[in-house]
């Protein structure tokens, strides 16, 4: 038995992503190799090998990798895969954009969004929003599957594994990269941060969406977040969104400021380990997932919160 | 210039899904069914188009029971031209979803595809990139903006901390994110003019695919319930709980 972890890099360094999904790996037994892909990516590769229990590291390098670009990924994995029986890929938008491709080349299913490893061929995966858990066996020879990172623990570092130089296949043929805007920020990323304040429609603007949430963040060296609701009222970035259709989180504290609570949210952050909500209406679902609530108009709380941290 | 748009038929996104208590499956008896939100998106994108003047004929394709004609019918009533039902009361996985789908554009030879991202049942995120892989045509998933000039497609991605634009020629796979455009209801004058718009129904036999289920469920399950925590007075008492109590802080 022989598993392939496809590395996620941020910024061309090696994320956390890439350790959580070593560790489902693991569960699912045998080998652990990596691979990586990208531009200019020797770095990253390097800080995969020392991953603890990593047998070796494959890395791939071209232009069109460094874009993530689908096609270009699925032409190096889709070979490397006679010599491996799974493929896990870190459920990131760019895992979700090419990991079905190598499913279909490889004429099997594709497992998405594992949250658990039951045994090398059973899994648990959300359905309906997270409102149920599906357990669903494979019994094909590859298994090609994404995993939800912030539902697995990291792998230690420690190891000493060797990096080899593997084809960077054929590109992504008539796809061309046009350009990215991406959000530069001093906060975590948001699905690795310990803490995540998130804001919701009761902000109202966002000038108010950043006078509110953004200092409170930054005095808990937290990530910001917000609801569908203040995402589409154009109060906070697409990249904000916590929920089933944006971004997964299972930081140790989330603290939710103006958020009812829609089904949609909790579904991205049920699973932290602590949640704070404060919110005015004491009715509102959010308090029904909240580990402590507190009813009050964000306007009064957040700043009695900032003097309460000092 | 043709844009096929596949639809799925699910569970209305307002409706919560309860579990069988025999851990079978959801519960869908009864259960008030539309169509997946991100169909919707790609119907309403292929249908500006349209008016546009980009494209000159929308086909709206679903795979499913007979009654999925009621979601093509909104499809219609939206402004899709025409309609295929591939008819199967299976639940089909996303590869077998992909190649029925190839069967139907190899017949039809649109020179776009445009379908949701994912569908609120499953939740799979698959089916979009899997076609592209089997038709061997370019993948532009998790769209917020389409740009059709001439023979070539432009697309804004949402992708981790950002937008990514790429560009592709015609024909392209596109998948529509939640952002791309807010779908139109249907007004009453075209919902009665989409009941006389053509549905051809055809048996997913006749396309002699394999669409048998490569996965076994073993159980669906509740997911494990969050205990009610506590309200607290103030923001120092707040604070004071989150160090202490949670350790969090």
């Amino acid at each position: 038995m022989a598993v392939l972890v496809i590395a996620d890099l941020n910024a061309g360094a090696l994320s956390d992503n890439t350790h959580k999904t070593v560790s489902a790996a693991q569960a699912i037994g045998g080998d652990v190799d990596i691979l990586v892909v990208g531009k200019d990516a020797k770095s990253a590769a390097d800080a995969a090998a020392k991953i603890e229990g990593v047998r070796k590291v494959l890395l791939a390098q071209s232009d069109d990798l460094g874009h993530g670009l689908a096609e270009a990924i699925e032409a190096v994995v889709v070979p490397l895969m006679s010599g491996y029986d799974a493929v896990l890929t870190p459920a990131t938008s760019q895992g979700k954009n090419f990991s079905p491709r190598i499913a279909a080349k490889l004429d099997v299913s594709h497992i998405s969004d594992v949250v658990e490893v039951v045994d090398a061929s059973t899994f648990v995966r959300p359905i309906y929003a997270g409102n149920a858990l599906e357990t669903v066996q494979s019994s094909e020879a590859k298994k090609v599957i994404t995993v939800r990172p912030t539902a697995f623990k990291a792998a230690g570092e420690g190891g000493s594994a060797s990096v080899e130089d593997v084809d960077a296949g054929a590109g992504a043929g008539p796809t061309k990269f046009v350009g990215e805007e991406i959000v530069k920020s001093e906060r975590p990323e948001l699905t690795g941060a310990k803490i995540v304040v998130s804001g919701g429609r009761a902000m109202g603007s966002a000038e108010e969406f950043q006078k509110v949430i953004e200092p409170l963040a930054d005095k808990l060296g937290a990530a910001v977040g917000a609801s569908r609701a203040a995402v589409d009222a154009g109060y906070a970035p697409n990249d904000y969104q916590v929920g089933q259709t944006g971004k997964v989180v299972a930081p140790e504290l989330y603290i939710a400021i103006g958020i009812s609570g829609a089904i949609q949210h909790l579904a991205g952050m049920k699973d932290s380990k602590v949640i704070v909500a404060i919110n005015k209406d004491g009715d509102a679902p959010i308090f029904q997932v909240a580990d402590y609530g507190l009813v009050a108009d964000y306007k009064t709380a957040v700043p009695e919160l900032m003097s309460a941290l000092g | 210039m043709k844009v096929l748009v596949p639809v799925k038929r699910v569970i209305d996104y307002n409706v919560k899904p309860r579990v069988k208590s025999d851990e079978t499956g959801v519960d869908l008896a009864n259960v008030k069914m539309s169509m997946n939100p991100f169909c919707e998106i790609a119907v309403e994108e292929a249908v500006r188009l349209k008016e546009k003047g980009v494209v000159t004929e929308v086909v709206a394709v679903s795979i499913g029971p007979a009654q999925a004609q009621e979601t093509l019918r909104t499809a219609l009533a939206m402004g899709a031209d025409r309609a295929i039902l591939v008819q199967t009361d299976a639940d089909l996985e996303p590869l077998a979803v992909a190649k029925v789908l190839k069967a139907v554009i190899d017949e039809e030879s649109p020179n776009l595809v445009v379908m949701g991202k994912q569908a609120i049942d499953g939740d799979n995120n698959a089916t979009g990139q899997m076609l592209s892989a089997l038709l061997g045509w370019p993948q532009a998933s998790f769209a917020s903006k389409l740009e059709i000039a001439g023979d070539k497609a432009t697309v804004t991605r949402e992708v981790d901390g950002g937008l990514q634009t790429i560009e592709a020629p015609l024909p392209v796979i596109v998948t529509a994110d939640l952002r791309l455009n807010e779908p139109r209801y249907a007004s009453l004058p075209n919902i009665m003019k989409a009941k006389k718009k053509p549905l051809d129904t055809k048996d997913i036999a006749s396309y002699g695919i394999d669409t048998a289920p490569r996965l076994k469920v073993v159980k669906v399950s509740e997911p494990p319930k969050r205990g009610g925590g506590i309200k607290v007075e103030t923001a120092a008492d707040l604070v004071a709980k989150l160090k202490n109590e949670a350790g969090v802080l």
